[in-house]
């Protein structure tokens, strides 16, 4: 199960906690604030560490167990932090059906990684999407905010040179 | 209100921004400016026309003319000349596949003709970061008329006449749900918006909120009016920004304009809208899963009844559609049910948004009435499969939906006619597939989907799904048995009787369609071992046909195996045991010598 304990030591900075706590401020006592805290949390620390868990269940006062919970049902949330440049290949059916098989493993292949991985100088990840609703550009992937579509594999290598 | 000779409008959809048409935008601005045109042309960023294969889109009004994949530097030649001299640019004017010449006009092309668009107005029409441009598209229009002249009884009888029914995917007639919400008694209710469009091969809901989604926020005020409610939420993925972004902006300028907020237009009806991101589960698409996921819980589901008009959003009587469910209401008002009533079959009312996606010309959006026959929709609308291949399979509604092989092409889709073929409608995913795909495969994929976006909470699910997908493996690999196809039929019945919601009752849909109509493939894999598609990579065999190879060395330098061997000049040979079936080579070979079996 890659995703459900951190695995990186946690450097988080007084500032970031300083964050964090304004956002609590602000959402405490409104109704089902937990997951819009956690999606701020990720945002300030760009993951989901146990200690980042702890402190939002110490603060709102709630179970660590519900933090839990959520972090490791959803999909969006991370318990390792991401690369420098994120990766993410659609996988949705359109992708699918035209070949985005084998832009994931030209991907790996040219980054080094697997899905759900990073590289060991924390550069790069990749992860693996269901549709991200550009299907009419099928296959698609993105790369942090950039879109690249009606992609062949032998494009991959130039596109992700742009980044190394 | 300055008034300008022409407008230009260019796509600013999800599809097309990444097809840079910011750029675009940017450089009809720049370009503007150059020639002192800034005041007598304006350039106007809209949602989606549908279009995407052809992207960026650019449509110049009042004529209509329609130019598509516009890159950068053509934006000089059509400011040039076709703003300032009225010349068309022939080279840039949109050009139908197969047919010959250009076509001007939007309307008149097979990809727009047939379409009725009744959810998608606006969408590539207004400016969905302007108000004021709905207003004059109609917009709240539908609202004043339900809070001034019609009352709640009156507003759900419309509803509830125009026949219209949920377009997530269920097929609920809208107006019972409605009614049901209404009549439940507590003084706190709530207006829920679906979304989490989840479906992979689906993006019609973003595409309304990202082209008009001020019609959204104005329908859920006219259901809390006709409900009861005084609060709302609209519960959203949080993998499309855009449509986020548009979404917080139309609340604003709502709020801004008194559209939204205490007292709407002078009356004592007051309503308040939040926005509330997902997180990225399938599984939350499930109405009392989503109502969950909203209250801040995991997203799993929970038995009904107690349906959500009774008890849902923090144990208070709630109404959840679909956006794009939504979207059909203001028009219905402005229009009369009897109009929406009109078009479509004698079950299914109204038009329907299709995702166009996979092997066809025309990828995009199309908002086609009720009873459209899908050889219409692949052939005209579609434009047909491209590279010259034939027509296999189209699969609509996602994962929990089925395929329509060749032979039903001609059925027209309507909820009725789709659940009697064994498919659905669903959220409106269409996915075209040709010979070179594996039927086994496809269902393989969706399974693999099911599997992961399981919630875990019911076991028929989140072990059936597993059992089912590592069957469909041992299938693919050439290690089934006339048995497993047995058994795999007894499981999809089993956990499609069992499973405790809509994700897990619908999950064997892809393996009982693809077996109901494409068996045939899946006795090739498993008695003959052989994928006929040649996607199954273990059932493959890459051969180098003697009399044609060159003996050129081509395939053996590239092969990363080392797998194939041969002198110079003379036929090569490829090693089974090591060959990793990559196909390399056969990119490699100029002389079409290897073959794929």
């Amino acid at each position: 199960m890659p995703n459900c304990k951190t695995l990186v030591p946690f450097h988080g900075t007084k500032e970031q906690e300083e964050k964090l706590e304004e956002v609590i401020r602000t959402h405490k006592g409104e109704k089902g604030a937990t997951m819009p805290v956690m999606q701020e949390a990720q945002k300030i620390y760009g993951y989901l560490p146990e200690e980042v868990q702890v402190m939002i269940a110490e603060r709102m006062e709630i179970p660590l167990t519900e933090v839990y919970g959520i972090s490791s049902f959803y999909a969006q949330f991370t318990h390792n932090p991401k690369g420098a440049i994120q990766i993410s290949v659609c996988l949705g059916t359109a992708c699918y059906v035209k070949g985005a098989g084998e832009i994931l493993n030209q991907v790996c292949k040219k980054v080094g990684c697997q899905p759900d991985e990073i590289t060991a100088d924390g550069k790069f990840s990749i992860d693996s999407t269901r549709c991200i609703g550009a299907c009419g550009l099928a296959p698609v992937m993105m790369i942090n905010n950039d879109v690249y579509g009606r992609l062949k594999p032998e494009d991959v290598d130039a596109i992700i040179e742009k980044y190394m | 209100m300055s008034f300008v000779r022409s407008h230009v409008l260019v796509c600013g959809g999800t599809g097309c921004t990444a097809s840079d048409s910011p750029k675009v935008i940017a450089e009809f601005e720049k370009q503007f400016a150059e020639f002192k045109l800034s005041d007598e042309v304006r350039v106007i960023k809209t949602g989606c026309f549908g279009l995407c294969a052809l992207g960026p889109i650019v449509v110049v009004y009042p004529e209509g003319t329609f130019y598509s994949s516009i890159k950068v530097e053509d934006v000089k030649e059509i400011v040039s000349e076709h703003i300032l001299k009225g010349r068309l640019v022939e080279r840039l004017l949109y050009k139908e596949a197969g047919a010959e010449g250009h076509t001007h006009s939007l309307n008149d092309t097979q990809f727009y003709k047939k379409q009725k668009r009744i959810a998608l107005r606006g969408c590539g029409v207004i400016n969905p970061e302007e108000i004021d441009e709905a207003i004059a598209y109609d917009g709240y229009r539908a609202l004043a008329t339900c809070l001034t002249e019609k009352s709640r009884e009156e507003v759900i009888q419309i509803v509830t006449a125009s026949g219209l029914r949920g377009r997530g995917g269920a097929g609920f007639p809208t107006g019972m749900k409605w009614k049901f919400a209404a009549a439940a008694e507590d003084p706190v209710k709530y207006v829920c918006c679906n979304a989490d469009e989840g479906d992979p091969g689906a993006f019609m809901d973003r595409s309304v909120l990202e082209g008009n989604p001020h019609s959204v926020i104005e329908a859920m005020e006219i259901a809390a009016y006709a409900i009861g409610a005084a609060q709302g939420y609209i519960y959203i993925r949080a993998e499309y920004p855009i449509a986020v972004q548009r979404l917080k902006i139309a609340i604003d300028q709502a709020k801004e304009y008194g559209f939204l907020g205490k007292n709407i237009f002078g009356t004592d009806f007051s309503f308040d809208l939040e926005i509330r991101l997902g997180a990225g589960a399938f599984v939350c698409g499930e109405e009392t899963a989503l109502l969950a996921s909203i209250e801040g819980h995991r997203g799993e589901p929970r038995p009904r009844p107690p349906f959500p008009a009774v008890k849902g959003l923090f144990g208070k009587p709630t109404l959840l559609n679909n956006v794009e469910t939504y979207a059909n209401i203001p028009w219905i008002i402005n229009n009369g049910a009897e109009a929406f009533a009109a078009i479509g079959t004698e079950k299914s009312k109204g038009t329907k948004v299709f995702a166009l996606g996979g092997k066809i010309t025309n990828t995009g959006l199309v908002e086609i009435p009720m009873g459209t026959t899908l050889r219409e929709i692949v052939e005209e609308i579609g434009g047909g499969i491209p590279n010259g291949k034939k027509f296999k399979a189209a699969q609509t509604g996602g994962p929990s939906g089925g395929c329509i092989p060749l032979s039903l092409i001609d059925t027209p889709l309507d909820y009725e006619n789709m659940a009697s073929i064994g498919s659905i409608i669903g959220s409106g995913g269409l996915i075209v597939m040709d010979e070179d795909n594996c039927m086994v495969d496809i269902a393989k994929f969706f399974l693999g989907f099911t599997t992961d976006e399981s919630c875990g909470k019911c076991s028929p699910c989140r072990i059936g799904t597993k059992r089912m997908h590592d069957i469909l493996e041992k299938i693919t690999v050439g290690k089934g048995t006339m048995e497993d196809i047995a058994l795999l039929e007894e499981l999809c019945t089993h956990i499609k009787e069992n499973a405790l919601c809509g994700l897990g009752q619908t999950a064997p849909n892809p393996i009982l369609s693809t077996l109901k109509h494409f068996r045939h493939e899946y006795e090739a894999h498993v008695i003959d071992k052989r994928c006929p598609a040649g996607i199954c990579k273990d059932l493959l065999q890459y051969k180098i046909l003697p009399e044609k190879c060159a003996g050129c060395t081509a395939c053996s330098r590239v092969c990363p195996a080392n797998a194939i061997t041969g002198e110079v000049k003379n036929p090569h040979v490829i090693d089974q045991a090591k060959c990793i079936k990559c196909g390399t080579c056969v990119q490699k070979c100029k002389f079409e010598a290897i073959i794929k079996e």
